[in-house]
């Protein structure tokens, strides 16, 4: 091993770390104040109507500010799913567990939240879910205040009506 | 140019040391509702391409640049770019573009948080990976060794780097977005301690939050939308090698080559508006353009009070245009740089439609 | 129905703008290939030398560069430089930042090392700042063991 000072180098590590004191901004901020106390909003486009969760500040299809505030329902439907079989490092969650697009009833666009209580086999796109909110001693700044979603005993949406259920679950 | 290019329409921010609360989407959508408003147009579908400048870096935002895209209304889809550098060039992009025939008009933006983060510290890590960037090595430093090389040798005195700053503190009294302004002697500042040595923290711009959003287009398209214009009659830019060590620092060696390759007329500009970081580079660019005692420089106050990183460059072009739409000048010089001690440099020439 | 059980919170209105904020922070973990000139550099510091090469002019650089800025032309002809020098300009840190390499006041520094044409960048350690000046010597203060890293000189010490 004498001779280890000799070797050529090829690769040298250079990692770089970088703080920063990130900022929501001010659509997310009010977003995630409504979590804050229970409360699941999106923003709505004054001139497309959609509703959009989590909200951006703006309707990235017509480019104009969304100011206007939705309380959208605790039910959701399935747009799309995965059942993941791996670990997500630093999460206590064990698989297989469902990662799924979740509309909620009251908004056109999806994000992506965990589904349980289920059975993995089951989920299908179209079927019928509800958040479980953690208690609310421990609820933050947060989308993880909903621990989860799990199956409600509710007809499956046709595909076509995902993302357009008003915020009682009716059609339009 | 084969195709005249003319700037029809200017927004800026506020320079904010602190913008809140605001995400890029957020920073960006007030300019660009302005810029549609002075041409009368809806969003970004009304013109033929969209082109920003951005450093995620600076924010820490991973793809805060395509969340920008958010602002524009990109349903259906647009012809859309980025370049990560000052929206200048971002422009520059965009006139090769109309001049190509690709397009007839292009919406130009840059936006700027750099607050989130510590943005000297954040642009060591654009030098050389293996010598520079692990010694984190920050701009200001970097600057000042550029500086101190200028001092010894006699090219320029503190005071002088004092009186740009005083001018520039002085202009920006009248320019409402500039977060830095007011009376000051070079008396005054140069009682202040020194910050990283021999630089003040007057010689240094402040850190922003903002952005800024420009609309150009073909001559026929300006006439079509029946706006004032300016006409774009030249840019182009250079860049010098990445060993400080190899580059004469007391000059702009990029800035020449460019004013030559432009032949800017240096005799015949009504104002220039310099993208200086720091303020003995606002000198080596004075004396790089050649500029003469009738140019009015920096107007607008220049960076030294009010820098939103990868937007000032293209604020710079819109300064000169809204002095000419406004009438007060004919003809007017653009400047942006990029990089350490004004490695890269960009020129525009602005004129009278 | 729907309308009953619709709410629209104005901005302004039920909900006070809150500016949220985290500290965090990004890390980027790369290993960089260093071709062979950057690691014939490397190398040397390895083994506490410093290698330059020479520029198409003839000029030394230091550290050496992979392609001459100015012809373009690939360089290759290494030449072995002192690990003392001279000072070519400097700046003083007050204050060091925390990513700094430097935890006291220092100085940044562009030293032209004996037998190199072009000036590099590092950092001088004192407890003499009036003595930091151009034209002043300086000398390399190794690491114990040295590793292969631009950081294999501790910093730069004035001469006595």
């Amino acid at each position: 091993m004498g001779d280890t000072n000799k070797e050529t180098i090829d690769s040298i590590e250079a990692p770089i770390y970088l703080k920063y004191n990130f900022t929501a901004g001010l659509a997310p901020a009010r977003f995630l104040s409504h979590l804050k106390k229970g409360i699941l909003t999106g923003q709505r486009c004054p001139k497309c109507d959609n509703v959009y969760v989590p909200p951006r500040g703006s309707c990235p299809a017509c480019g104009v500010a969304t100011e206007t505030e939705v309380v959208l329902g605790n039910k959701a439907t399935v747009q799309s799913f995965t059942i993941v079989s791996i670990p997500i490092p630093g999460n206590p969650i064990e698989p297989p567990f469902i990662v799924a697009n979740l509309v909620p009833d009251g908004a056109n666009t999806s994000f992506i939240h965990l589904m349980s209580e289920c059975v993995n086999e089951e989920v299908r796109i179209g079927q019928r879910v509800t958040a479980v909110w953690k208690p609310e001693e421990e609820w933050g700044f947060a989308m993880d205040n909903i621990r989860y979603f799990k199956p409600l005993d509710e007809p499956d949406i046709p595909v076509e009506l995902i993302g357009h259920l008003s915020v009682n679950g009716e059609e339009g | 140019m084969d195709i005249d290019i003319c700037i029809v329409a200017f927004s800026q921010s506020a320079c904010l040391a602190q913008a809140g609360a605001a995400n890029e989407v957020e920073l960006i959508m007030p300019e660009l509702e302005a810029v549609y408003r002075q041409v009368g147009i809806s969003n970004a579908q009304d013109v033929d391409f969209v082109c920003s400048g951005s450093c995620d870096y600076l924010q820490g935002a991973a793809f805060a640049f395509v969340s920008g895209v958010d602002a524009l209304g990109a349903v259906p889809p647009i012809q859309e770019s980025h370049v990560e550098m000052d929206a200048a060039w971002a422009l520059y992009e965009a006139v090769l573009k109309i001049r190509m025939g690709h397009a007839e008009s292009a919406l130009v933006y840059g936006f700027s948080k750099s607050s989130p983060g510590e943005l000297p510290i954040v642009l060591s890590q654009q030098l050389d990976p293996y010598y520079l960037a692990p010694q984190w090595i920050d701009s200001i430093s970097l600057a000042a060794l550029q500086a101190r090389l200028m001092l010894d040798r006699g090219i320029i005195e503190l005071s002088d780097m004092a009186a740009v700053v005083a001018s520039s503190r002085r202009c920006a009294i009248e320019n409402k977005k500039a977060q830095l302004s007011g009376q000051f002697s070079v008396s005054d500042l140069l009682k202040e301690p020194e910050y990283v040595s021999p630089l003040r923290r007057a010689d240094c711009s402040p850190i922003s939050d903002g952005a800024s959003a420009m609309i150009i287009c073909t001559k026929s398209k300006a006439e079509e939308w029946n706006v004032p214009f300016a006409r774009l009659v030249g840019i182009d830019h250079r860049i010098e090698t990445h060993n400080l060590g190899m580059r004469d620092l007391t000059t702009s060696h990029s800035t020449r080559l460019v004013a030559e390759a432009l032949s800017i007329h240096s005799d015949s500009l009504d104002i220039a508006e310099l993208y200086a970081p720091f303020s003995h580079q606002q000198l080596i660019l004075e004396k790089s353009l050649e500029l003469r005692p009738e140019t009015d420089i920096n107007p607008s106050g220049g960076v030294l009070a009010g820098n939103l990183m990868m937007a000032s460059g293209l604020s710079r072009v819109g300064e000169v245009f809204d002095r000419i739409v406004d009438g007060k000048a004919s003809r007017g010089l653009a400047h942006a740089t990029s990089g350490p001690c004004l490695q890269h440099n960009l020129l525009a020439i602005l004129e009278r439609g | 129905m729907s309308i009953l059980l619709v709410q629209f919170l104005r901005v302004e209105g039920l909900v006070e703008d809150l500016f949220l904020q985290k500290e965090y922070e990004l890390g980027f973990t790369y290993t960089r290939s260093t071709g062979p000139v950057v690691g014939k550099f490397l190398t040397g510091l390895k083994n506490k030398k410093i290698f330059g090469n020479r520029g198409s002019d003839g000029r030394v650089i230091v550290p050496p560069m992979e392609y001459d800025p100015e012809t373009f032309q690939p360089l290759n002809d290494f030449v072995q430089v002192s690990d003392a020098g001279m000072i070519e300009s400097w700046c003083w840190v007050a204050e060091p930042r925390p990513a700094h390499p430097s935890a006291v006041p220092f100085a940044w520094v562009m030293i032209k090392l004996d037998g190199a044409d072009i000036s590099m960048i590092h950092h001088v350690v004192t407890d003499e700042p009036s003595r930091v000046v151009t034209g002043a010597r300086v000398k390399a203060s190794w690491i114990d063991q040295p590793v292969g890293l631009i950081s294999d000189i501790r910093y730069f010490v004035l001469e006595k």
